[in-house]
């Protein structure tokens, strides 16, 4: 029987060996844990996950293998998630369900409108389009087409009995889904470049035992700089429009890039990089800069990253005049491409979950003009990206 | 296994983390412990040790040690020096040999608890540098050519802070628990552990409190039970009346003796222009 579970679990996705089946045999051998299916489930977790992001994983599968996840039962016991309130779940959203909030006269509106069902709706609801229940494409409601974001769980007010790996409190902890000032740093700590430069103002051991050996024993001693990091970062943001949704994950990798690296460079765009660039978003109409000035100022070795969701009218990227902007003589092709030949190592990072890229046609023109160094902006699509910059 | 873990009357275990403990003491290998900062990783240790009445060894990792230091150090430069001085200690190498903590742990007469905390902190190929001293419990000397090999395979309670992953080699061999904040009705009885005699009334305003706090989103450094337990420490030290914390909302009105609580002055900013619209608003 736990050959199947074993086969369950590694299904789901967490990583299992044959070493954690076999520990699970011996601990159940040892009488850890006997009787309860809570007790066993604490066990398989305690044996079989070895990293908290794969706890959600490994309830799904359990849930699925002993009982299959039960539904949502009676809709009127629940709350509106706390998380709601806060703008995270919004960088779930794809462009089609942008619209539709905006269609149903935005946020606001929306949660007045759920708050409306809720009360209309008596009955468990499954399928259909409208109201809110399970397996739908309602914009509310849990497991459905739309997005996770908006999934109706939180707790129940009469206590419902949920079993632990129902809760599935684990959920947020997956990587592919939470990314913070942390996580974004110790990712970029890959993208570190040792080198020593400046006043010499270490000791050297190693060269001050050799150049005292040579001085047959009287003490010669040898310094050298302390190591620095030299990686240089040079990062466009594209800020406005379609982007105001992206702004709050934009913002935590910014101030985890200003503060881990010294050599670093930012500027902002719109849509697409043209003739001008803008280090204050607020006096760009005044204070531009040329992009020539930009592409000539820095060296060779900057890594560069660009950060936009890609998503504008084809003609920005391929027709001149096409920037729904301003007068551009160039494409935006030609100065992504100066870019480009520019600095080889460039990174395109976009904070549009992956699934929905292959909508966008624009996004699928610079995923190619890129040659595939588009990333998206979580954790694992970070660590791919500085894995792809610093090689 | 001669005794159970169930927590102490200091530290209260939830029933998943007695069986981790548990299950690392019965089948003897390493238990990894992870969680927010502040929710009793490090004093795990210490109390399984207590409970268990073993001797504990701690092995604190900073990010220069390495793992050769956990098994022990050979001291050149003390050798060299007595050499040129003419100690007759010189002549025996093992003088100059230092134990490290596992070694300690390894040639204790009793079975004792090894706390290895914050491996995160190492090195990123720390762990994988372990891997045969934890999975076989014995290692060699290379300067004398000895074999130390554990006399009782301590219980090893491992703490990481989640900084570095840690390889999957190492994982393979570690049972895992993540300390999940506490639930309220956990946290009553962790506050009970600390303050048997708080007023009840005091307790159930703090606790509100402080879910309240953690609640509020975009906090830097959320309050964990640690700073909560200095909190009501504070609390009843100012003889603060439950009254003052009762009925108002966290937004409205900031909480007397808030630093205990936040750490980090973004966060008693934020929480401070939070009140003051609040204020205005209303």
């Amino acid at each position: 029987m736990l050959i199947d579970f074993f086969y369950t679990v590694k299904k789901a996705g967490v990583p299992v060996s044959t070493k954690e089946l076999l520990l699970l045999h011996e601990a159940l051998a040892a009488e850890v844990a006997f009787g309860s299916a809570d007790a066993f489930y604490q066990l398989a977790k305690l044996c079989m996950v070895k990293d908290e992001k794969h706890f959600d994983k490994f309830d799904v599968a359990f849930g699925h293998f002993f009982h299959g996840l039960e539904m949502i039962e009676d809709i009127e016991s629940f709350l509106i998630p706390h998380d709601w309130l806060s703008p995270d779940w919004v960088k779930n959203l794809s462009e089609e369900d942008k619209k539709k909030i905006e269609a149903l006269g935005g946020l606001d509106k929306l949660m007045e409108t759920l708050k409306k069902r809720l009360e209309e709706q008596q009955k468990r609801h499954q399928g259909g389009n409208k109201w809110v229940g399970t397996g739908g494409t309602s914009p509310f409601g849990n497991s459905g087409y739309n997005p996770e974001g908006i999934r109706i769980g939180g707790q129940s007010q009469h206590q419902r009995a949920v079993k632990v790996w129902e809760k599935r409190q684990f959920k947020n902890l997956d990587d592919s889904v939470e990314i913070g000032t942390r996580s974004i740093k110790m990712a970029l700590k890959k993208l570190r470049k040792f080198a020593r430069t400046g006043a010499a103002d270490e000791l050297d051991l190693d060269d001050t035992i050799r150049s005292t050996a040579n001085n047959a024993g009287l003490l010669d001693l040898k310094m050298r700089p302390e190591k620095h990091n030299a990686a240089k970062l040079l990062i466009f943001f594209d800020v406005g429009g379609s982007m105001d949704w992206h702004i709050q994950l934009c913002e935590e990798l910014f101030s985890a890039v200003k503060t881990e690296f010294k050599h670093l460079e930012y500027f902002y765009f719109h849509n697409c990089i043209y003739e001008n660039l803008w280090r204050d978003n607020h006096r760009r109409w005044k204070e531009n800069i040329n992009t020539w000035d930009v592409i000539h100022t820095y060296p060779k070795d900057y890594h560069v990253v660009i950060v936009g969701d890609a998503a504008m009218s084809p003609y920005e990227i391929s027709h001149p005049y096409g920037s729904v902007e301003h007068m551009n003589e160039e494409p935006g092709r030609m100065w992504l491409q100066r870019v480009l030949e520019t600095w080889e190592q460039a990174i395109w990072l976009n904070p549009v979950n992956e699934d929905h890229w292959r909508y966008t046609h624009s996004t699928q023109m610079i995923h190619q003009l890129m040659g595939g160094r588009m990333f998206p902006l979580t954790l694992a699509g970070l660590e791919a990206g500085i894995k792809c910059l610093s090689k | 296994m001669s005794q159970q873990f169930t927590g102490s009357d200091r530290y209260v275990a939830t029933e998943d983390l007695q069986m981790a403990v548990n299950a690392a003491a019965t089948l003897q290998r390493p238990l990894l412990i992870k969680g927010e900062p502040g929710t009793g990783k490090t004093m795990l240790a210490e109390e399984v040790a207590a409970a268990m009445d073993m001797p504990l060894l701690s092995w604190h990792i900073k990010s220069t040690t390495k793992a050769q230091q956990g098994l022990y150090e050979y001291d050149a430069v003390s050798r060299l020096r007595d050499s040129q001085l003419g100690d007759e200690k010189v002549h025996d190498i093992k003088n100059y040999i230092r134990k490290g903590m596992l070694w300690q742990a390894f040639e204790s007469d009793q079975q004792v608890v090894l706390l290895i905390d914050e491996i995160d902190k190492a090195d990123i190929e720390f762990p994988n540098d372990l891997l045969v001293e934890l999975d076989r419990m014995l290692f060699t000397v290379y300067e004398t050519g000895q074999t130390i090999e554990a006399k009782h395979r301590p219980i090893i309670i491992i703490t990481s802070n989640n900084e570095k992953e840690l390889p999957d080699a190492f994982l393979r061999r570690c049972f895992f628990h993540y300390i999940n904040f506490p639930d309220k009705e956990t946290m009553k009885q962790i506050v009970a552990v600390h303050y048997p005699d708080l007023q009840k009334q005091l307790l159930n305003a703090a606790l509100e409190t402080f879910f309240e706090l953690r609640e509020v989103s975009g906090l830097r450094k959320k309050p964990s039970t640690s700073e909560l337990i200095d909190w009501i420490k504070l609390l009843v030290a100012d003889d603060i009346s439950p009254e003052v914390l009762q009925g108002k909302n966290i937004k409205e009105a900031i909480p007397p003796l808030y630093g205990a609580l936040l750490k980090n002055e973004q966060d008693v900013h934020m929480l401070q222009k939070l009140a003051f619209m609040m204020r205005r608003d209303g």
